[in-house]
C-alpha cells in the first residue's frame, strides 16, 4: 500500500509515503497510528522512580539534591501547571538553609511530560553537560531532582541558590514518534517573573534519532559562556555557533 | 459599571464588563485555572443573558485593560473607525447576534468599525452553527505568489518538521505533501534549533525546491521575528516573517516582541521586495491561554485575550494568521469539545476583524482529544470557509510531538465539499501531473518528474 517514494522514510520518521485509498489511510497505516496515540497516551502517566534516578546521579560522583514542587499528583500537574513552577515549603527551606557557595550552573531535572525520557536519557545526558561544562571550569551547584516540575520552577530554584545560570532539563511531552525526547531550558540571572522570552531552548535530545547528548552539552556550553559574557539569555542572545565545534 | 440580574430569586452581581465577559464564557480549562470560569452553569447562563443587553458602545468606553498600561488597548482605540462602525453602533451585544445572522451582505466592510472585544462578546453568546454561519460570509484574500482565501478554495501549510532540521528528512516530507496536493498557503518549516546558520540553510532549501519546480507558493521557517530581520541583514531568502502574538502587551513582552519591533520587521521585509503584490509579508501564529500561560491576562478570559491578538495581527495585513488551537494543552483546553468550540471561536472573531483565518487543527498527547475530534473541527472549518489548514505527514509532527491534520485529511475535505487549492497552485499541480483536472489525485502522480528528480533537489541531499 506505500508510496513508490517510500524508500525516502530513510531520512525521517515522518509518516511519509503511506499510500491513500480513497482520501483516506489504509487500514494498517491507520492502525498503526492508534497505536502510536495510544502508547504516548500512557506514557504521560508512566511514573518516574526519583530514588533509582537519584543513585545513579550519586554514581556519575555529583551530589543531588532531592526536591518537590506544590504538585500533589500526575492528575493536578496536567490541570495546574502554577503549581508545578513553585517549590513546596520544605524544598525552599532546604535551598534557603545551604551555605551560599559560588554558583554559576545550577542544573534542575524534572520528569516533565515523560519520565521515560528522563529515565532513557536523563543521566547520559547529564553525564555529557558536566563533561562539556568540566573543560571550560564552570561551578557547578547540586544536581536538583523534581518530579513533576515545569519550566519556570528554575527560576526560583536559581534565584534561591543564587546561580548566575539556571538550566533545568525536562521530559517534553511525548508524540507518536517518540515518547522519550528531552529539553533544556536556560535562564541568565534567574528571578521569580522571568519570562519565555528570556529562555534558551535546547529540544528533541534522544538517543538515536533526535539531537545526540554530546551536540546537546556543547550547544548548552556554548550558550551558558555566551550568556555569562553578555550578561542575557533567552531573545536577545542568538545562537550563532560555528558548526565545528560539533565536529 | 456594575452588571447585576436576579434570577429565579437568586442575585447575581458582576464587579465589571471584564469580568461579566469571561463569566459568560463557554467553559474551558484556560478560564478555571485563571479563576474566572463561572462557578456555576446557571451563573454562566445569567452572564451570557446579562452580556446580551450591554450596548456595543459600552466597549469602547470601558477598556478592558486600560490603553494607559497595554499597548495593544491603545491600538484597539486608534484602529476603531466610527464610520464603519455607524450602521451598528446602536445595538447591544443580543442584538447585533441577531443582525449578523438575519444580514446577508458582505461583512468585510464592518471590520474596521468592530473591537475585538465587542466581538468577543458576541461570539460568547453565538452557537457553534452560528459561529460558521457568519463567518462563511467573511472572505479575506491575500497574495503573494498565489491567491489565498477565494470562496471554494482551501489551502493548507505543509509542515515537513524533523526533530534535527535534517534537510534530507525535510526535503522528504516536502516532496510527499506536494505528491499529496499540500502547500499553497506556505511551505513552513518550524526549525528544531535557531541557530542563525541552520535556519538560513532551511530558508536557503526551501528557495531553492520553489525555484526549481516554480511552486507558486511561499516559504518560511517560524524563527523569532529579531532572528528573520537577522538573516534577511545577512542576505537569506525571507518570505514570510513569522511571530507568534498575543492579545497583551505583557505577554507579547514575554514572546520578546512589541508593535514596534513587528513594525520594524515588516518594513525590512518590504524593503526586501519579495512580494511583487505588495504588503502581504507575515505569518502570524496565536492560540486561546497564551495569555494566562505568560501570566499576562489581566483578568481577562482567553478568549477575548485571543480576539486582542488579533487587532495586533490586523496592523499588519498578514498573508496568514493560524489560530494553534489545541496547541500548549489541557490546562487550557481540556478535551475535544473544549478544542472544537475554540477553533470556531478563533475562526470566527478572526474572519469578522479581517484576517485571513486559518486554523492548526490539532492537540496533544495529554489532552483529552483524538483524531475523531480534529476530523470534526475540521469539517466544520471547511464549511465555515476557514482559508488554510495544516498538512503534515500523516498528522504526526515529528518534531514538536503533538497532532494535527494530514495531507490525506486535506483531501477529504476537498472530497466532500468540493474544495480546491489556490488556483495559481492547482493548475501547478495539474501541470505536474499530480492532479487530474478534477480536484483529485491523478493516478499518475508517480511519474511526475517532482519524484523523478529529488535527488537533484539540493546540493544538501548530496
Amino acid at each position: 500500500m506505500n508510496d513508490p517514494w517510500h524508500t525516502l522514510r530513510r531520512f525521517t520518521q515522518a509518516r511519509i509515503a503511506q499510500g491513500i485509498v480513497g482520501c483516506s489511510l489504509p487500514t494498517s497505516a491507520l492502525l498503526d497510528f492508534q497505536l502510536s496515540h495510544a502508547a504516548a497516551r500512557d506514557a504521560v502517566n508512566h511514573p518516574w522512580d526519583v530514588d533509582s534516578f537519584l543513585g545513579g546521579i550519586n554514581t556519575l560522583g555529583l551530589e543531588a539534591l532531592c526536591l518537590s514542587t506544590q504538585t500533589k499528583s500526575r492528575e493536578q500537574y496536567l490541570q495546574r501547571p502554577d503549581k508545578g513552577r513553585c517549590l513546596d515549603e520544605l524544598s525552599r527551606q532546604v535551598l534557603y538553609s545551604r551555605n551560599k557557595e559560588q554558583i554559576d550552573v545550577v542544573l534542575i531535572m524534572t520528569n516533565g511530560l515523560s519520565s521515560v525520557a528522563m529515565d532513557s536519557h536523563g543521566l547520559l545526558l547529564l553525564e555529557a553537560i558536566t563533561v562539556a561544562y568540566k573543560s571550560s571550569s564552570l561551578r557547578l551547584g547540586p544536581v536538583c531532582v523534581v518530579p513533576n516540575g515545569r519550566v519556570a520552577l528554575a527560576d526560583e530554584i536559581g534565584a534561591l541558590l543564587n546561580a548566575r545560570l539556571s538550566v533545568i532539563i525536562v521530559g517534553e511531552r511525548p508524540g507518536l514518534s517518540a515518547a522519550d525526547s528531552l529539553g533544556v531550558y536556560m535562564t541568565y540571572a534567574p528571578r521569580i517573573g522571568n519570562t519565555d522570552a528570556g529562555r534558551n531552548c535546547i529540544s528533541n535530545i534522544r538517543h538515536p534519532d533526535g539531537l545526540s547528548y554530546r551536540a546537546a552539552a556543547i550547544k548548552l556550553d556554548y550558550l551558558s559562556h555566551q550568556s555569562l559574557q553578555h550578561k542575557h539569555s533567552g531573545i536577545v542572545l542568538k545562537d550563532d555557533m560555528p558548526q565545528h565545534l560539533l565536529d | 459599571m456594575n452588571y447585576f440580574a436576579t434570577v429565579r430569586g437568586k442575585g447575581f452581581n458582576f464587579r465589571d464588563l471584564r469580568t461579566l465577559m469571561a463569566k459568560a464564557s463557554p467553559m474551558r480549562s484556560a478560564d478555571v485555572l485563571a479563576g474566572l470560569a463561572a462557578d456555576s452553569e446557571v451563573e454562566r447562563a445569567v452572564a451570557q443573558r446579562l452580556l446580551a443587553e450591554v450596548p456595543l458602545r459600552q466597549f469602547l468606553e470601558e477598556p478592558l485593560i486600560p490603553p494607559e498600561i497595554d499597548e495593544v488597548s491603545q491600538l484597539i482605540l486608534d484602529q476603531h473607525d466610527t464610520l464603519a462602525f455607524a450602521p451598528i453602533a446602536g445595538l447591544t451585544v443580543g442584538e447585533f447576534r441577531d443582525w449578523l445572522l438575519a444580514d446577508t451582505s458582505d461583512l468585510s466592510r464592518l471590520s474596521a468599525g468592530l473591537t475585538p472585544e465587542m466581538v468577543a462578546a458576541v461570539c460568547k453568546i453565538m452557537r457553534n452553527q452560528d459561529l460558521i454561519a457568519v463567518a462563511r460570509r467573511c472572505r479575506v484574500v491575500t497574495r503573494f505568489r498565489n491567491t489565498i482565501g477565494l470562496p471554494g478554495r482551501l489551502s493548507t501549510r505543509l509542515q515537513p518538521n524533523h526533530p534535527t532540521d535534517d534537510p534530507r528528512g525535510i526535503a522528504a516530507s516536502i516532496l510527499d505533501g506536494l505528491l499529496y496536493g499540500s502547500g499553497d498557503a506556505v511551505i513552513g518549516i518550524n526549525p528544531a534549533t535557531d541557530n542563525l546558520g541552520n535556519v538560513h540553510t532551511l530558508l536557503t532549501l526551501l528557495d531553492e525546491i520553489i525555484n526549481l519546480y516554480k511552486i507558486p507558493t511561499q516559504s518560511c521557517v517560524l524563527t523569532h521575528v529579531t532572528t528573520s530581520m537577522e538573516l534577511m541583514r545577512r542576505g537569506a531568502p525571507v518570505d514570510l516573517v513569522f511571530q507568534s502574538i498575543a492579545g497583551t502587551e505583557a505577554a507579547n513582552r514575554s514572546f520578546g516582541i512589541n508593535l514596534a519591533m513587528l513594525r520594524e520587521a515588516k518594513a525590512m521585509a518590504e524593503s526586501v521586495g519579495r512580494n511583487r503584490f505588495g504588503s502581504n509579508l507575515m505569518y502570524f501564529e496565536t492560540g486561546q491561554g497564551s495569555a494566562l500561560s505568560a501570566n499576562a491576562h489581566h483578568g481577562v478570559d482567553a478568549q477575548t485575550c485571543e480576539a486582542r491578538a488579533y487587532a495586533v495581527a490586523r496592523e499588519f495585513s498578514p498573508l496568514l494568521v493560524n489560530t494553534v488551537v489545541g496547541f500548549i494543552g489541557p490546562e487550557y483546553l481540556y478535551d475535544g469539545k473544549q478544542i472544537i468550540r475554540s477553533g470556531l471561536e478563533d475562526h470566527f472573531c478572526g474572519k469578522l476583524l479581517g484576517l485571513p483565518m486559518g486554523c492548526d487543527i490539532c492537540y496533544t498527547n495529554h489532552a483529552e482529544a483524538d483524531q475523531n475530534d480534529m476530523d470534526n473541527l475540521l469539517t466544520l472549518l471547511g464549511v465555515a470557509g476557514c482559508n488554510f489548514i495544516m498538512g503534515i505527514p500523516g498528522a504526526d509532527d515529528v518534531m514538536l510531538a503533538y497532532q494535527s491534520t494530514s495531507f490525506h485529511d486535506a483531501l477529504y475535505l476537498r472530497q466532500v465539499l468540493g474544495l480546491k487549492p489556490a488556483p495559481e497552485f492547482e493548475a501547478w499541480l495539474e501541470q505536474m501531473g499530480i492532479f487530474d483536472g478534477q480536484n483529485r489525485l491523478a493516478g499518475s502522480r508517480t511519474v511526475t518528474p517532482l519524484l523523478s528528480n529529488f535527488h537533484g533537489l539540493s546540493g544538501a541531499l548530496s
